[in-house]
C-alpha cells in the first residue's frame, strides 16, 4: 500500500530519472526475476534432454499414442491392452479420483462424527472417540492401507465367502452384492434425483431466508428427505417400475454378475478414509471449542434445544475455523491415495509406473503424473477457497 | 519494510542469475569408462532381484546367493580380482531401468529380459543371455487347471512393468479369454497375494515358480505349475549405453563362463588346466596371448572367474540343478553341444 501511494507521489513530480522512480523499480525486479525464471526452467528442460539425447534414451510424449500392451484390473471406462498408454493413464487418473472421492466424503463424515463425539458429555463416546483418534493418526497411513489390505485377502476364498444374505458375498476378491440390471427408465430416474436436490437445496434456502426475516423456523429435514427419494421414486414408478436384479454367481473362478468392490479399492479406500478422518476429528473438535463457552450457556438460557444450538450457533462458527485446515487435510488425502500402488490398486501411480517401465521414459511419465496430481490438489483447493469465502465471516 | 523488500529481491534475483549463468552442467559430468569408476570405488554396484529364489536371495545373514548375483561376482573377479567386492542394490521390476539409466548401478542383473523396446529406446545394451525361460502359471490343484485353455475369467498377480505382464494380455487376448490382473510391485507383497487367495494364479517366469512353490507354499503339493512356456524371456545382464569397454567385458565374462564348461574347466581343475596342452584354454586363461590386454584388463580375468565363480554348469547346478534344492532340468540352458542354447563365442 504505502509503496504504491509513494510511487503515486513521485509520478506526479515528475522527479529524476526512471531509475529512481519506484513504480518502475517495482516492475522492472518483477519482470527481471520472471525472465530469471523462464530462462533457468528453459536451460534445465535443454540440459534434460541433451543428457538423455547423449545416453540415447527416447524423448517426447509419443509414447502415450502407442499401444499400451497391457491390462488393467478395475477399469472405470472401457480399456483393454490394445488402447494406448494414454488412455491407459486416463483409466488411471479415474481410479485416483474415485477412490480420492470417496475418501473425502467418508472421511469427512468419520470426522465430523467423531469430532462431535470427543466433545461430547457422553462419557462412552467421547472415549471411544480420543482412542479412535489416538491409534489412528499415530500410526504410519502406509501401515493402515497394508494392515487393511492383509486383513482382506486373508478373508476366505470365492467358494467359501462369507454371505451376510442372499447375493451378498465378502471373500478375498472383494465385496460383491447385486444391482439392478441397466434399464433406459433408469435415466429418467437420475434426472429426478438432480431435480430432486436442487429443488432440496432451494427450498433450505428459501426456508433460511424467511427465518432470517421473520424469525419462524421451517422444519426443512423432512421435507428435503421427500422431495429426494420421492421424485426418482415417482419417476421410477410412473415408467412401470422395472427391476430386475443382476445377482452375483460363483461361476469357474469368480463371480459372475452383481458388481463388486476389489480388496485393493476398499483396504485404500478404508486405510486413507481412517487415517484422515482421525485428522479432521481434531480439526472439527477445535473448531467446536474455539466457539465461546458464553454462547452456549447463553443459548442454553434462552430455552434454545442442545441440537439447535449446534446447528445454527456453533456449527457455523466452528466451520470458520475448520474449512481451512481441512483443505489441506483433503489434498493429503487425495495424495495418500498413491498408496495404492503398495498393494495394487491401479491408480495413476500404479499404471503410471508400469508404463515408465514399459516405455522406458521416466522424465515424462513422472512429469504427467506430477501435472496430474498438481491439477486435481489445486481443483481441490479452488473449490475449498471459494466454499470458505461463503463460510467466512463477512465484514459488513 | 521497503529496504528489506527491495534487499531480499536483489538477493533471489543474484542467486537465479548465478544459477541461470553457470554453465549448464550435464547430469553427469563426462564419465570416464564404468571400469575407472568401479576401481576407484573398489566395488561392482549390482542391481539384483529383491527376492527370487535361483536368481538372487539374500540369507538371514545378508549373503546374496542366485545365479543373478554369481554374474555380479564374476565380474568383480575380472575386473577388481575379487568376486566378494560387490555392492548388491535390490531393485524392483520398476525401479531397475531408471536406477541403471541414472548411473546409481553398474550393471543390471536381475532377470530382465531382452527385447527390442529396452534394447533401443531405453538407451541400454544386454549382454549374451545368462539364462533361457518363459512365462509360466502356477495354479492350485483345486482349481481343476490342466491347460492354458482351462483358465478363462482368472484372477492373475503379476508385477507391474514385466515382460510377464504384457505377455499374459497377449495370450489371454489371442485365446479370447477374460482374466482380472492384480499388479503389485513388491515381489513378496505379490507371491503372499497368490498364496493368500487373491489371486488364482500367479505368471512369472517359469524358472521363478518352483522356488515359490517349496519355500513360500504351507503345502506345495496344493500348488501346480503348468506344462509349458507361454513366452520367449531371455535373461540378460544390462548396462548403459556409450561405455563400449564395459559392455565388452559383460559380454565377454558371460562367454567364459560357457567356454569354460564347454572346455572342461571348472573350479577344481583350473589351477592345472591353466597349463593344459591345450591352445584355447591356455589362451582363455591367460597363460598365453593377451585377451585381458585387449578388454583392458589384465591376463588372469578368466581364470579369477572361473577359480573365484565357476563356469556355467557350476553356477546353474549351484542355483537351480543338483546341488540346490530346486533340482531344474537344465532344458534350453544347457550347452549348444548338449541341445540347449548357450554358445560361447571364440575367445580368440
Amino acid at each position: 500500500m504505502t509503496v504504491a501511494h509513494e510511487a503515486n507521489i513521485d509520478i506526479k513530480k515528475g522527479s529524476s530519472s526512471l531509475l529512481h522512480n519506484l513504480a518502475f523499480r517495482g516492475v522492472a525486479y518483477q519482470v527481471l526475476l520472471a525472465a530469471a525464471i523462464v530462462l533457468l526452467a528453459y536451460l534445465l528442460y535443454q540440459n534434460v534432454n541433451a543428457n538423455l539425447e547423449k545416453q540415447r534414451i527416447a524423448t517426447g510424449f509419443d509414447f502415450l499414442n502407442e499401444t499400451s500392451g497391457f491390462d488393467i484390473g478395475e477399469t472405470l471406462i472401457e480399456y483393454d491392452s490394445e488402447d494406448s498408454y494414454g488412455r491407459a493413464l486416463l483409466v488411471g487418473i479415474m481410479n485416483t479420483l474415485s477412490v480420492a472421492a470417496c475418501g473425502i466424503v467418508l472421511a469427512t463424515i468419520l470426522g465430523t462424527i467423531m469430532g462431535i463425539a470427543r466433545v461430547s458429555r457422553n462419557w462412552l463416546a467421547s472415549i471411544l472417540a480420543s482412542g479412535y483418534v489416538e491409534i489412528c493418526r499415530n500410526v504410519p497411513v502406509v501401515l493402515h492401507v497394508i494392515f487393511w489390505a492383509s486383513v482382506i485377502r486373508n478373508l476366505p476364498s470365492p467358494k467359501q465367502a462369507l454371505s451376510p444374505m442372499e447375493g451378498v458375498f465378502l471373500a478375498n476378491r472383494g465385496f460383491i452384492f447385486p444391482v439392478p440390471e441397466p434399464n433406459p427408465a433408469y435415466t429418467w430416474v437420475w434426472v429426478a434425483l438432480a431435480a430432486g436436490l436442487v429443488l432440496a437445496f432451494g427450498f433450505n434456502y428459501w426456508a433460511q431466508k424467511h427465518r432470517e426475516k421473520t424469525g419462524k423456523y421451517i422444519a426443512t429435514l423432512w421435507p428435503c428427505m421427500g422431495i429426494v427419494i420421492g421424485l426418482p421414486l415417482a419417476a421410477w414408478l410412473v415408467q412401470g417400475a422395472p427391476l430386475v436384479w443382476s445377482v452375483p454367481e460363483l461361476k469357474g473362478f469368480n463371480f459372475r454378475g452383481g458388481a463388486s468392490l476389489t480388496p485393493e479399492f476398499i483396504a485404500l479406500l478404508i486405510g486413507i478414509t481412517f487415517y484422515t478422518g482421525a485428522f479432521i476429528a481434531e480439526i472439527v473438535r477445535a473448531g467446536i471449542q474455539s466457539v465461546p463457552v458464553g454462547q452456549i450457556e447463553a443459548s442454553r438460557a434462552l430455552g434454545i434445544r442442545r441440537g439447535f444450538i449446534m446447528r445454527y450457533i456453533t456449527f457455523p462458527q466452528a466451520l470458520r475455523v475448520i474449512v481451512p485446515p481441512t483443505t489441506s487435510q483433503y489434498l493429503s488425502l487425495t495424495k495418500n491415495s498413491s498408496l495404492g500402488v503398495l498393494i495394487g490398486y491401479p491408480d495413476l501411480v500404479n499404471v503410471g509406473n508400469t508404463t515408465l517401465n514399459q516405455t522406458g521414459q521416466a522424465v515424462e511419465a513422472i512429469a504427467v503424473m506430477m501435472a496430474v496430481y498438481l491439477g486435481i490438489s489445486l481443483t481441490i483447493s479452488l473449490g475449498m477457497n471459494i466454499y470458505n469465502r461463503i463460510v467466512a465471516i463477512k465484514e459488513r | 519494510m521497503k529496504r528489506i523488500q527491495k534487499f531480499s529481491m536483489l538477493t533471489v534475483l543474484a542467486s537465479v542469475a548465478a544459477f541461470a549463468l553457470q554453465p549448464a552442467a550435464p547430469v553427469q559430468a563426462e564419465e570416464g569408462p564404468t571400469v575407472k569408476k568401479v576401481k576407484e570405488r573398489g566395488e561392482v554396484l549390482c542391481g539384483v532381484h529383491q527376492g527370487r529364489y535361483g536368481f538372487a536371495t539374500a540369507d538371514s545373514e545378508g549373503r546374496y546367493k542366485g545365479l543373478d548375483v554369481d554374474y555380479c561376482r564374476a565380474v568383480a573377479a575380472a575386473v577388481l580380482g575379487d568376486s566378494e567386492k560387490v555392492k548388491y542394490i535390490p531393485v524392483s521390476s520398476v525401479t531397475r531401468f531408471p536406477a541403471l539409466q541414472s548411473g546409481e548401478i553398474d550393471m543390471l542383473s536381475r532377470t530382465t529380459t531382452v527385447t527390442l523396446t529396452r534394447d533401443s529406446s531405453l538407451g541400454l545394451n544386454f549382454g549374451p543371455p545368462t539364462f533361457y525361460t518363459g512365462t509360466g502359471f502356477m495354479v492350485r490343484k483345486a482349481a481343476g487347471v490342466e491347460k492354458v485353455e482351462d483358465m478363462g475369467g482368472a484372477t492373475v498377480c503379476v508385477v507391474p512393468g514385466s515382460t510377464t505382464e504384457k505377455n499374459i494380455a497377449a495370450l489371454f487376448r489371442s485365446k479370447n479369454m477374460q482374466y482380472t490382473p492384480v499388479v503389485i510391485e513388491n515381489q513378496k507383497e505379490m507371491v503372499g497375494a497368490y498364496f493368500s487367495g487373491r489371486c488364482d494364479v500367479m505368471a512369472m517366469d517359469q524358472a521363478g515358480l518352483p522356488g515359490h512353490r517349496q519355500f513360500d507354499a504351507k503345502t506345495p503339493d496344493d500348488h501346480i505349475i503348468l506344462e509349458g512356456v507361454f513366452s520367449k524371456e531371455p535373461l540378460a545382464i544390462g548396462v548403459r549405453q556409450g561405455d563400449d569397454q564395459w559392455y565388452d567385458i559383460i559380454k565377454w565374462v558371460t562367454y567364459a563362463t560357457f567356454n569354460a564348461e564347454e572346455m572342461g574347466v571348472s573350479k577344481e581343475n583350473v589351477d592345472e588346466m591353466k597349463n593344459a596342452n591345450n591352445p584355447d584354454i591356455k589362451r582363455m586363461l591367460g597363460t598365453s596371448g593377451d585377451l585381458g590386454k585387449k578388454l583392458g584388463l589384465d591376463n588372469d580375468w578368466a581364470y579369477r572367474v572361473v577359480k573365484q565363480v565357476g563356469n556355467y554348469k557350476e553356477i546353474y547346478d549351484n542355483n537351480f540343478g543338483a546341488n540346490s534344492p530346486l533340482k531344474l532340468e537344465r532344458g534350453l540352458n544347457n550347452l549348444w553341444i548338449n541341445g540347449g542354447l548357450m554358445y560361447g563365442f571364440p575367445m580368440k
